[in-house]
């Protein structure tokens, strides 16, 4: 037992933090919103070129063999900047179901990151960035198929986040191809990675939050004196950072196949949902009436850990199924 | 990373499960907060020595087997798993041995370590005082130097064991001119000693679980001063960081409580509403959570890395959590759960509600949990004080 990650994982984080720090400005987050595409141009290149959109696929096909906890990190960081890019559904999800269905054709092309894949779930209902994936992998009826997008439709549904371009699809019968992969297990990939990103959005609230009542003054003094202030940001800290862990065991569960996987990914998601929640919560409610606006920053981080604490099944969704599999 | 147990971590575990299963007591023992309960443990402390299995993080010639901070975990979990007798000496062993291991003498480790290990001194704290408990700093107990004592005046309460304890770890003010944190020291006084007096207090419940101490003219031997004279408030905050952090509540009480009460969600004739449900998903959710967050601790403590103000989550997380388990518990037992230990109706005894009752004292002990959101605030948040 030692819970505490490598230090290439580390240094593979933070490289992926340094870039997103410097691409995701929330100036770059508005252009992307305010653009056709949703996405910040050049960036999903410049993560291929660093090796992470391909990092999941074996290195037999071309990637670096990353596993979730490899990855625990980097979602966190794509979370902490709100990174407008299907890093969650293509990395996390896509690349591992490809390599274990077999279907290596389209993971060859998408490890080369040249094709993206889009990804849904009846918990993750819409395709993200769906209209410019040239695949897509769906859960249907319990199996996991995987085919090209073109030929579908794709219907669009505008988001609170504007980044977020989602796309309601309906894969007709005898679509694409079947994998043969275990269902729970792809779906558990994409829970734990959309749980990391939570927990790097709270996290983010929390620290600019922290930032605007150390200097925002009222009665002669920041309202971060105040004691109500302190403890509900105390209080979504603590959320964040007891979540944080259940992530990494969560992810690892993923990565050995643990018996109790899906048991500790829902626990995990269902705490990193509440989590950010209550940040998002906290961060509105501490910002006053300026964080109600659009015009301030903060309204970006709180569109993001709302969409990201109900995608992938939401807190009641995973608390639901972890009383299943506790058997109660 | 790697958070699978090791083939030795695997048969350390097997060897504590055999050794409390094979050790276990074959009647339930007293309260450990009456006279009579208060020996019984004291004679489990014994057993649990002489099986090497008191102090087994403690070096070897104190008593302990120098296990791993991960193995120490470990032997928590199957400690409260195995439903054995509780720890009667878990004052000194969780709060003044690592202020021993930091700060005593050769002699004086060489003297009180072992006999805590053994459960020949039963430890009772003295900290706060009628008007300084939040506010420590506040202590006006006066250890006034004659030759090589101290002659002690003033009066200390809340002290846990302090009924039936031998021994009382007290911050006392050494330098009559001072204030707050100045002038304060720690001493380690002898419960027998001639000039103090006890007096117990009963909880809500009823239970005598802890006492005030009236000390008149009593005096101390010097050589019981702990760290130097007048760094007691430095020497004191060690302990509070052992107290809030890995030392006092191992993740293993409460992974021990949440898996009771799926069993007692199983074992029931009804099914639990959706709320009682959600409560005890979440008390069993939390549980894991604090057992991965000191996993991750204890990886960096073993790394070198010290444990620093996010000690502060645990003690409000655990607190919390203890309170919320035991609740739910009782929210299964409906309008049982008022039934207290001999009714014939009670669920399991009256247990629940006995250890709600100790749970709710969490929240309130080791610093308040609105002074530990303060610290969390303004030690690791870094928000301003004023």
């Amino acid at each position: 037992m030692h819970f505490a990650f490598t230090e290439d994982q580390k240094m593979f984080a933070a490289t992926i933090d340094d870039l997103l720090s410097n691409e995701c400005s929330p100036a770059a987050l508005r252009l992307a919103a305010a653009s056709d595409t949703g996405r910040i141009p050049g960036l999903w290149e410049k993560l291929v070129t660093m090796g992470l959109v391909g990092s999941t696929a074996p290195e037999s096909a071309g990637g670096l063999g990353f596993d979730a906890v490899d990855l625990v990190g980097m979602m966190e960081a794509a979370g902490r900047h709100l990174a407008p890019e299907p890093l969650l559904e293509h990395v996390a999800v896509a690349l591992p179901t490809l390599a274990d269905g077999g279907a290596s054709e389209v993971l060859k092309a998408a490890t080369a990151g040249s094709d993206t894949v889009a990804v849904v779930h009846p918990q993750a209902p819409f395709a993200l960035y769906g209209t410019e994936a040239t695949w897509l992998l769906a859960e249907v009826g319990g199996e996991w198929r995987v085919g090209e997008t073109e030929g579908l439709t794709l219907v669009h549904q505008p988001a609170l986040d504007l980044t977020r371009r989602l796309f309601a699809v309906d894969p007709p019968p005898g679509w694409g191809e079947v994998l043969d992969v275990e269902s729970d297990l792809v779906f558990d990939r994409g829970a734990v990675a959309a749980a990391a990103q939570a927990v790097g959005i709270g996290r983010r609230l929390v620290g600019m939050t922290v930032e605007y009542v150390s200097e925002r003054h009222q009665f002669g003094k920041p309202v971060g004196t105040y004691q109500a202030v302190k403890h509900h940001l105390a209080n979504a800290a603590m959320a964040i950072e007891f979540a944080a862990p259940m992530v990494t065991w969560a992810s690892w569960c993923v990565a050995n196949d643990a018996p109790d996987r899906s048991r500790e990914v829902s626990a995990a998601k269902a705490m990193a949902s509440d989590a950010v929640e209550l940040a998002a919560r906290h961060a509105l409610q501490c910002h006053g009436a300026i964080g109600y606006t659009q015009e301030h920053d903060v309204q970006l981080w709180l569109t993001r850990g709302w969409a990201l604490a109900s995608s992938w099944g939401d807190a009641a969704w995973h608390r639901t199924r972890v009383a299943t599999l506790l058997g109660i | 990373m790697d958070l699978s147990f090791t083939a030795n971590e695997d048969a350390f575990r097997a060897e504590v499960r055999g050794w409390l299963n094979a050790h276990r007591p074959h009647t339930p023992l007293e309260s450990l907060d009456t006279a009579v309960g208060f020996e019984q443990h004291r004679e489990w402390e014994r057993v649990l020595f002489d099986g090497g299995w008191s102090v087994p993080h403690w070096p070897e010639k104190y008593g302990g087997r120098d296990c791993s901070l991960v193995e120490w975990l470990i032997y928590e979990e199957e400690y409260y798993a195995s439903g054995v007798p509780g720890r009667v000496s878990s004052n000194g062993i969780s709060l003044l041995a690592p202020t021993i291991f930091e700060f005593g003498t050769p002699e004086q480790q060489d003297w009180f370590l072992p006999r805590m290990a053994s459960g020949e001194h039963i430890w009772a704290q003295g900290w706060s005082e009628p008007d300084a408990g939040s506010d420590l700093a506040s202590i006006s107990t006066r250890a006034v130097r004659d030759g090589d004592h101290f002659v002690l005046n003033g009066q200390k309460t809340w002290c846990s064991r302090g009924a039936y304890a031998d021994w009382i770890f007290c911050i006392v003010r050494t330098d009559p001119d001072s204030e707050r944190h100045a002038g304060l020291s720690y001493l380690l006084v002898p419960a027998e000693t001639p000039g103090l007096e006890r007096r117990i207090i009963r909880r809500l419940d009823g239970e005598p679980n802890f006492a005030e101490l009236f000390f008149s003219d009593a005096r101390v031997d010097a050589k019981h001063l702990l760290g130097a004279e007048g760094a007691g408030w430095s020497v004191a905050m060690a302990t509070a960081g052992s107290e809030r952090g890995l030392n006092l509540r191992a993740p293993g009480r409460f992974t021990a409580a949440a898996d009771r009460l799926i069993d007692l969600v199983k074992s029931a004739d009804v099914a639990p509403s959706a709320n009682v449900q959600d409560g005890i998903v979440d008390g069993w959710m939390r549980a894991q959570a604090y057992r991965m967050l000191t996993y991750q601790t204890a990886a960096r403590l073993s790394n070198g890395d010290p444990i620093g103000s996010e000690a502060s989550y645990m003690k409000v997380f655990w607190s919390e959590l203890d309170v919320d388990l035991h609740q739910t518990a009782l929210r299964l037992a409906g309008p049982r759960s008022e039934l207290v230990a001999g009714s014939s109706d009670a669920v399991a005894n009256g247990r629940w509600l006995t250890d709600w009752i100790f749970a709710l004292s969490g929240p309130i002990y080791a610093g308040t949990n609105e002074i530990q959101r303060n610290i969390i605030a303004e030690r690791v948040l870094g928000l301003p004080r004023r």
